[in-house]
Order: C-alpha cells, then structure tokens, then sequence
C-alpha cells in the first residue's frame, strides 16, 4: 500500500511529496522493517536496492511475517535535479534531523521523516559515497551505539563494517537522531554517486532478506549464510588526502588489500606532462575507499584504508 | 597597512587560489574581521573593501590607537564569487561549516584551518555573515549561545538588534562558535543583503563597526551616524509568520517596517489565474526582523520574523 508521508505545495502546479510502500503480511502486531534511501539526491544504488526488495517481497509475500516500509527518495527534489543538498537549501539534508516542525520546509520535511519512521524495529539507510569517491558494501556505526549495532551489521554481508567517532555534526543524521530514540538504524555506503553498481545492490538485497530472517520476519530457507565482514573498531583508519591539486590516475578499486609503500596513484599535470605527487599507503591494510572523480584539489580524500594489525 | 597571503595553494587548471589578509596597526591581537566566505557574499565583501579602504587612511592620520592591530580578510572564497557558486565548487562544501578546520583534511578544511590559525587568538572577532535561510534582514550583530557570548560588547555596535539564539548541531563547526568557544569575543554581523550590494544598509554596518572599535578603543576617532540603544532579542521569541499556500509572492513590507496586527504584510497569488490565495497578516504589533525575498514560495516556507513589541 502507497502512503504518503509529506505533501505541501510547490510554487507552479505541483505537490511535492514523500511516499513509501508499506508491505504487510502474517502477523499485525509482528516486527516493522524500514528502507529508507535518497536523503542525498545524487547517491542512486538505494533505488535499484529498494526496487528489488518492493519487487520480490510483493511476489513472495506469503514469506513475509510482519511489516517492510519502502521510502525510495526521502529528497525527491534533489534526485531529479542531480544535486546532493536540497534545490535552494543551504543545508545538507543529513544534517538537520530530528528537524523542527517550526523551521524551514527542509527541517518540517526531516521532522515529518522522523515521526513516521521512529519505533521501527530496525530501519536501514543506504546511500551511495558521493561523485567523488567509490566505496565498497560497508555499515557505518557510530561508536556510542556500537555493542547495540554490529550484531545486526554482522548480519547484512557487508565486506566491511566501520565504527567511527563521534562528531557532533553527525548529531543531526537521520540515523543519529532514530538511535537517539531507540529506534535502531543502520548506515549502509556503498559505490559511487550518479551509478548503480548492480551487483553491490543483489548483495544488500540479500543481505537485507538475511538479516530479516533472523529476525523471523523473512521464511526464506534458500538464504545461506553470508561471509563475516571485516570489522573496524577504535582509530584504525588512515586517511590518506591529496598533497597537490592536479589530475588523479589510478588502475585500483576499492576492496582490496595494500601493503605499505605500495602506489595507489598519482595525482598529474596535464599541462607539463609531469607527476605532480604519488598517492601512497603508508600501511599494510583494506582499502575500501578510493577517490573516483579524478580532479582533485590539495586536501581532496584519495583513499581511506583499514589499517590491518600485523 | 601590510598585505599578507594568509593561505595559497594550487589548482588543477585555474589560477592559484590565494587568501589576503590586510593588516593594520602594531601590537596586541586586538580585532580580526572576516568577509564573504561564499561566493554571493558581495555585500560583505564591499563592506570589507571600505573597511580597508577607511582603515588604511586612518592608519596613515594615526587615528589607530598605539598598540592595537586590526586584520582584515576581506574574502575566503575568491574562487567561488569568480563562478558564481555559493560554496566550494568542486565539492559543494561550506567553508564556514568546517570551522575550527583541520590542515591535513579536506580542501576546505585546510582553507578553514588556515584562516582560524591566522584569527584566532584576537580579543574581538567580526564576521560579515549571511544567512541560511534566503532573505532580507535588519542589519543586526547575532551570536551563538555558547555560555561565552558576550552581551554587552555586542550593544556597543549601536545596531537596532542584537539577537542570540540557541546553536543546533550543523551550528557547531561555524567560525562564530569555534571564535568563542577559543576565547574570542565573536560577532557575526548581518548587513541585510547577501547577493545585491545595498549602499545604505552597507554604510550604516560600517559605521556601526567602526563604532564599536572606537567604544572599544581601539581607534580613536569614532563614527557618524546615530547609534540605537541595541534591543537584545532571542530569535526563538521571534513570532514566525509561514506561508498557508505556495505561489507567487507578492511582498506588501520590508525588513524594518513597522506594521500593525492584523496589517498585511504580503499577498501568495495564484501563479495561474491571479487569484489572492492568501492574504498574509501580522498577528501582532512590531518590526519586521527578516523577510523572505523570492519571487515563489513554497507551502509552509518561512516568510517572515516579527520582533513583536
Ligand atoms: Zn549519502
């Protein structure tokens, strides 16, 4: 069933709204299961994620045993104009949750969010890294949630899982604020903005039907194990950031192991025919990020690697 | 007056990208202003043009007291206003959403960290600001509540308002925040235009700078003008006047008017037929803090701050 969670008024002859798919079966009072996606208007893989899950969960809807909630494009004026942000909105929209019903359109759209989705029984973000960079299948916790998390995270067949520090910027995500309120969530980054990594999208797929199984909302015994990821706690990332501006060639993608001292790139003058720098790992490790957007400036995130312990 | 490069680095294909600094006086860190630090920002970049302008005459007559110094960054974003780009246009990212900066992060993290290094540690702080929400202020001296805000050195700017207001969490990386919260006394100033340049609310922000540098001491010959006694005002006590409807906006009053209850401040017409689809009144008697300026609207957008009084 269709529900519509936001509707106001555009300017010139248009409603702007928020829909998600309610997908309903055996037991009324069972779990709730939510997908959200699209918070960011240029990450993509969230859409063929939740195309799938609304596809295969209405056709085998004898296996569900409690609620799935599908919200595909929680910033629909963003997707369809390619921009991250929300058209005329200085704000990311990942940094305004809980909202405020008294605010902007923006902060009343992200309270309205909030409101419909808390007291799920777990709810899954997926976004898609940026244009900048590429990412492999990853959740991302926050470190104060993480003994209430990483039991789930385990469960989604992710190559990697990352506990990460605490800003106090990243108090204002949805999944920060839902936490807040008891209300488990999961951040899934995965691929790279503008495409749609098809296989990346079958792997979360499955690991979302995985990880509702074990929670007994999902009677699918066709559903094997999946592989443990990797995980990362306390500090053990290094960053690796551009030391010149220039343009940034590699031969490498992301999920696979570097050993310190070894190229991942080099960052070149187009006009001179010159190198300008080498990017480099300083560390024995898992790369799972990597630049993808080629022009780079000083200071630009190249590579983000899992330091391995020896 | 001494220029100085505070930040330069390279770019893939442009010019280099290069932040000034124009330093006046000698001695005690005393006050630091910074302008645009996104690229609409023109009216506080000419705001700063004049600054400089003024203070190198005034440095020239000695009018700057012995042993302050004053530096001024007119821009942090050249490269954004040359393209007409709000933000850091090969990512999207806010430099005064970064603050206070980190060198070996992000591109605008560095630029962020560069210009905190060369701030930080003055007794005043005046950022030129604009707002995230698109319209026309009150010229006014806002401040972040951090438990350091200081008050009373905000009245000596003599604008018509200074207003605190709680900060959020997206707040907590904005120069004004990480200013105070590393002991300067900081001051976000709104000229009451961001992308036009307005010459009147221009020289009135100017001459209320210059006020408070003389009520501070640290020039010597103060400004003309007529200085208010500053209303201090919380912008949560604002009464918040959103639009029922979307459409056109037709605008009936500008920031600083006074209007009555129950007076219309503005009509949402049908962009179709014509038709008044709304009719936006004043629920009470006041000043028009802030007033929204473009031409559409959409359904619950905030239209209008009234300092009720
Ligand atoms: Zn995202």
């Amino acid at each position: 069933m269709i529900k519509t969670i936001v509707s106001t008024e555009l300017p010139i002859d248009e409603q702007f709204r928020i829909r998600k798919n309610v997908i309903q079966h055996g037991r009324k009072d069972g779990l709730r299961f939510c997908v959200v996606t699209g918070t960011h208007g240029d990450e993509l893989e969230g859409q063929m994620v939740c195309y799938e899950l609304a596809r295969i969960a209405t056709e085998r809807i004898d296996l569900l045993d409690g609620t799935l909630e599908i919200y595909p494009a929680l910033n629909p004026l963003g997707i369809d104009t390619i921009q991250r942000g929300i058209p005329n909105f200085d704000l990311d929209m990942n940094r305004i949750f809980p909202g405020d019903p008294q605010g902007t359109m923006a902060e009343q759209t992200a309270h309205a969010i909030i409101e419909d989705i808390k007291g799920a029984d777990l709810v899954i973000d997926i976004h898609s890294s940026n244009l900048y960079l590429r990412e492999t299948p990853q959740v991302r916790i926050n470190v104060q949630n993480s003994e209430w998390l990483v039991p789930f995270a385990e469960r989604l067949g992710m190559d990697f899982v990352w506990v990460h520090d605490a800003a106090t910027v990243l108090e204002a995500t949805l999944a920060h604020s839902l936490n807040s309120t008891g209300t488990p969530c999961l951040v899934v980054e995965m691929g790279v903005g503008q495409r749609i990594n098809h296989k990346m999208c079958r792997r979360l797929v499955r690991g979302i039907l995985h990880l509702m199984q074990t929670m007994g909302m999902w009677k699918d015994s066709s559903i094997d194990e999946l592989p443990n990821p990797l995980i990362c706690k306390g500090d053990h990332v290094t960053f690796l950031n551009a030391e010149t501006s220039g343009v940034f060639l590699t031969e490498l993608k992301c999920g696979v192991n570097v050993s310190k001292g070894q190229t991942i790139g080099q960052i070149v003058d187009p006009l001179c025919g010159r190198v300008l720098s080498t990017v480099s790992s300083p560390v024995d490790g898992y790369l799972f990020t990597i630049r993808a957007y080629p022009i780079v400036y000083e200071g630009s995130l190249m590579a983000r690697i899992f330091n391995l312990p020896c | 007056m001494r220029i100085e490069t505070i930040f330069e680095m390279t770019s893939p294909c442009r010019d280099n990208f290069r932040i000034q600094g124009y330093r006046f006086g000698e001695g005690e860190k005393t006050l630091a202003i910074v302008g645009a630090m996104r690229g609409d920002e023109v009216q506080q970049q000419y705001i700063c043009s004049q600054l400089v302008n003024r203070l190198t005459m005034m440095e020239q007559r000695g009018e700057i007291v012995r042993g302050k110094s004053i530096l001024v960054i007119p821009s942090c974003n050249p490269f954004s206003m040359n393209v007409s780009r709000r933000f850091w246009a090969m990512d999207n990212t806010d430099i005064n959403r970064m603050f206070p900066g980190y060198d070996q992060g992000e591109t605008t993290q560095r630029i962020a960290a560069a210009v905190f290094s060369a701030i930080n540690g003055f007794e005043y702080g005046i950022q030129m600001a604009s707002y995230y929400v698109p319209g026309d202020f009150v010229p006014h001296v806002r401040m972040l509540k951090t438990g350091y805000e200081d008050v009373e050195t905000a009245r000596l700017f003599g604008m018509k308002y200074v207003t605190i207001c709680q900060p959020r969490p997206f707040d907590t990386a904005l120069l004004n925040y990480n200013w105070q919260l590393w002991d300067t006394k900081a001051f976000s100033v709104y000229a009451g235009k961001t992308d036009r340049i307005d010459r009147n609310t221009g020289n009135e922000t100017l001459d209320a700078i210059f006020r408070m540098m003389k009520r501070t001491g640290i020039i010597h010959q103060g400004s003309l003008g007529v200085a208010y006694d500053s209303i201090l005002i919380d912008e949560a006590d604002l009464l918040h006047i959103k639009a029922h409807h979307a459409g056109i906006f037709c605008r009936l009053v500008d920031a600083g008017s006074r209007v009555a209850a129950g007076e219309s401040l503005a009509h949402i017409i049908d962009p179709y037929n014509g038709q008044v689809l709304s009719d936006v009144k004043s629920a009470a008697e006041g000043t028009v803090f802030f007033a929204h300026h473009r031409p559409v609207v959409f359904q619950n957008a905030l239209l209008f701050m009234i300092h009720v009084a």
